[in-house]
């Protein structure tokens, strides 16, 4: 139960670093490049996984609207890559050169003024953090400022992943539609279609969901994450100690989306589109599942169970393909009601303590139990 | 509102003409009373009679329908709760409110007055200040063998002194305690007694409390609520012998 308050201490050196080798060396080694590529897409799911961690099981804050955000970054990726792909060179043969193909099939003459900051790939990056970060913040405020928590939040969010569809769905001109927006070509002039490119990003991909992951753990130990534990636990207390709660949730409310966008604008670079069947309520409610199914007080559980789920998934829906969507319900059922600390918990009440047992009958001075836990309480307590 | 003119000299806290009603019952009735520095002032009253919403209302739990309380030139029923503590005011609740999933020591670093916006506390450092009040406190409210365990296993005493403590580290200069010995076993009530004895130092009190002995012993002064509204209040020797005092309250 007790975890050591400082950043990065032994035992989550050894996690984090035991993912990278399997994200870096060993999943390279064996899957090939088709594998490798899936494995990606499934990486960048894993974005939001972290970011629910923080949002959801630290804070207490249920979002189900996850994928707006991951639309947020993910289409901002692609319009980049797709006014980059609509050179006048490569859409000659429109009636209006120059622009995305879909918009030349919907009879639009001139590149609608917000694309036009996606012409610029530095403006692409900043702005697949920062409009996340403004959305969330004005979703969070309006509805954190008033108190509005809990399952009425959960459900202004459900809602807002169904109004993006629409509207993604409805304004096909601006959108790309239904097909989302297709035949990504560069990045800045690099072809990403290639399998060496592919390769490429992978790994860049999975150094990023590191990175991510170290900076969730940052969060995670810093007083900030105990103050979110705190408001999930007596959000008045909270208040009553000086502190604006609303303020908290909309940081870490801004922060869950602004990982999931990297996630979004990262599927984009791996995966090669952006459509909405990634925006609406089913998948938001999948990343809910993939980090409930990780455990979600776990940064890392996270990040397994979402791999966990999608190969499940993978192999599942080849065969089954109806199948599916009641098995991740079933799962989302089982993992509630018999292992509510998901893969994380079942790690650590069934194979962590085998390990320290192996490991205690190693090491040379044999200690007994009890004074080995006063040995790491006294290692984890701050006084000493 | 029931005082003519505004009072001569200058109090720690005002309340005046204080009303709040839900749903049309008024749970507090045009009430007035008034703390000065360094006073420690035990508000009691049968169940029902409106101290816990007087808290409520002091602290920013609940707003108030009219009245006014001013704290220190502030006016406070204009201000959000964390605007409140920072104001100086701490607030104990009734049943026992702390972070169950924390640890002692993390229970009583939230509270530390350092680190309260979203930057502070992510940039927060555990320093040496830090881990020696602490200490401090975990010492005065007997749980410095405890400060690793989650709060969750603490006894029911337990988690008062800890949120005792929380306040204390919070060092404000209003202090509302709500019951603060319900519940305890006699031993923990003089161990409790001792520890309030000790922190009301230097700073004001307002206690709600039921048990006389224990308010014979800190009060300066008492007011005796009823239905809303000031039944009586004085010396703990003039509320004690009042007839009205005794009828509701002392009587059974
Ligand atoms: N938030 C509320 N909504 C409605 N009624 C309330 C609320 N808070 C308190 N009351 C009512 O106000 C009265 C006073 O309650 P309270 O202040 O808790 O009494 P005491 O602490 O003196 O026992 C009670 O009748 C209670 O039911
Ligand atoms: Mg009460």
């Amino acid at each position: 139960m007790k975890r050591a308050p400082s950043f990065m201490d032994l035992k989550d050196l050894i996690a984090v670093g035991l993912l990278a080798i399997i994200l870096i060396v060993v999943f390279p080694a064996l899957l090939d490049g088709f594998r490798l590529n899936l494995v990606a897409k499934y990486l960048t799911y894993a974005f939001v996984a972290v970011g629910l961690v923080l949002c959801w099981g630290l804070g207490g804050i249920l979002s189900l609207g996850q994928g707006v955000f991951f639309a947020l970054g993910g289409y901002g990726m692609a319009m980049y890559l797709k006014l980059e792909a609509s050179s006048v060179e490569n859409t000659k043969i429109q009636s209006t050169p120059g622009i995305p193909d879909f918009m030349d099939w919907n009879q639009i003459t001139e590149l609608p003024y917000f694309w036009q900051p996606f012409h610029s790939l530095p403006l692409t990056i900043l702005l697949i953090i920062l409009i996340p970060a403004l959305f969330g913040f004005v979703i969070g405020s309006a509805m954190f400022k008033r108190r509005v928590s809990g399952v009425y939040f959960a459900i202004i969010t459900q809602a807002l992943a169904a109004i993006a569809t629409i509207l993604i769905i409805g304004q096909q001109g601006y959108t790309g539609g239904v097909n989302g927006i297709t035949d990504l070509r560069t990045l800045h002039g690099w072809d990403i279609r290639t399998d060496s490119a592919k390769f490429i990003l992978y790994f860049v991909n999975a150094i990023l969901l590191l990175c991510i992951v170290g900076f969730a753990m940052y969060v995670r130990d810093s007083k900030l994450g105990r103050i979110l534990v705190a408001m999930r636990d007596k959000e008045d207390r909270v208040r009553f100690s000086g502190y604006s709660v609303a303020n908290f949730q909309i940081f870490v409310f801004c922060l869950a989306g602004v990982f999931a966008a990297i996630g979004g604008a990262m599927f984009t670079l791996n995966v090669g589109f952006m459509s909405p069947s990634l925006v609406g309520i089913v998948p938001s409610i999948e990343m809910v599942i993939f980090t409930a199914v990780g455990g979600r007080l776990s940064i890392l559980g996270a990040v397994y169970g979402t791999l966990a789920v999608n190969f499940a998934k993978t192999s599942l829906s080849e065969s089954f393909p109806e199948l599916w969507l009641l098995g991740l319900g079933g799962l989302f059922i089982a993992v509630v009601l018999v292992f509510p600390n998901g893969l994380a918990g079942i790690w650590r009440d069934y194979v962590q303590p085998h390990i320290d047992r192996a490991l205690k009958l190693n090491s040379k001075d044999p200690t007994d139990p009890a004074a080995n836990v006063a040995k790491q309480a006294a290692a984890a307590s701050p006084a000493e | 509102m029931t005082t003519i003119g505004t009072p001569p000299k200058e109090y720690l806290l005002a309340v005046e003409g204080l009303t709040v009603s839900f749903d049309g019952f008024k749970a507090v009735n045009d009430l007035s009373f008034y703390v000065d520095e360094n006073e420690i002032r035990v508000i009691i009253g049968p169940n029902g009679a409106g101290k816990t919403t007087v808290l409520d209302l002091i602290c920013g739990k609940t707003k108030s329908s009219a009245g006014s309380i001013r704290f220190r030139e502030k006016e406070l029923t204009k201000m959000s709760e964390s605007q409140i503590v920072l104001a100086g005011v701490g607030r104990k609740f009734q049943t026992p409110s702390i972070y169950d999933d924390l640890t002692v020591f993390e229970n009583l670093e939230i509270s530390y007055p350092r680190g309260r916006s979203v930057l502070g506390a992510l940039t927060f450092k555990r320093d040496a200040a830090v881990r020696e009040r602490v200490a401090e406190v975990a010492e005065a409210i007997f749980l410095k063998d405890r400060l690793h365990d989650n709060a969750a296993f603490l006894s029911h005493g337990q988690k008062q002194w800890l949120e005792i403590g929380m306040l204390l580290i919070q060092d404000p200069e209003l202090l509302m305690l709500d019951e603060p010995v319900a519940g305890m076993s006699v031993s923990e009530r003089i161990k409790t007694a001792e520890l309030l004895n000790t922190i009301i130092k230097n700073r004001s009190v307002l206690v709600i409390e039921h048990d006389m002995k224990f308010v014979e012993d800190i009060a300066h002064k008492v007011t005796v609520l009823h239905q809303g509204k000031i039944l009586s209040e004085g010396s703990m020797e003039k509320v004690k012998n009042d007839p009205k005092v005794v009828e509701v309250y002392l009587g059974h």
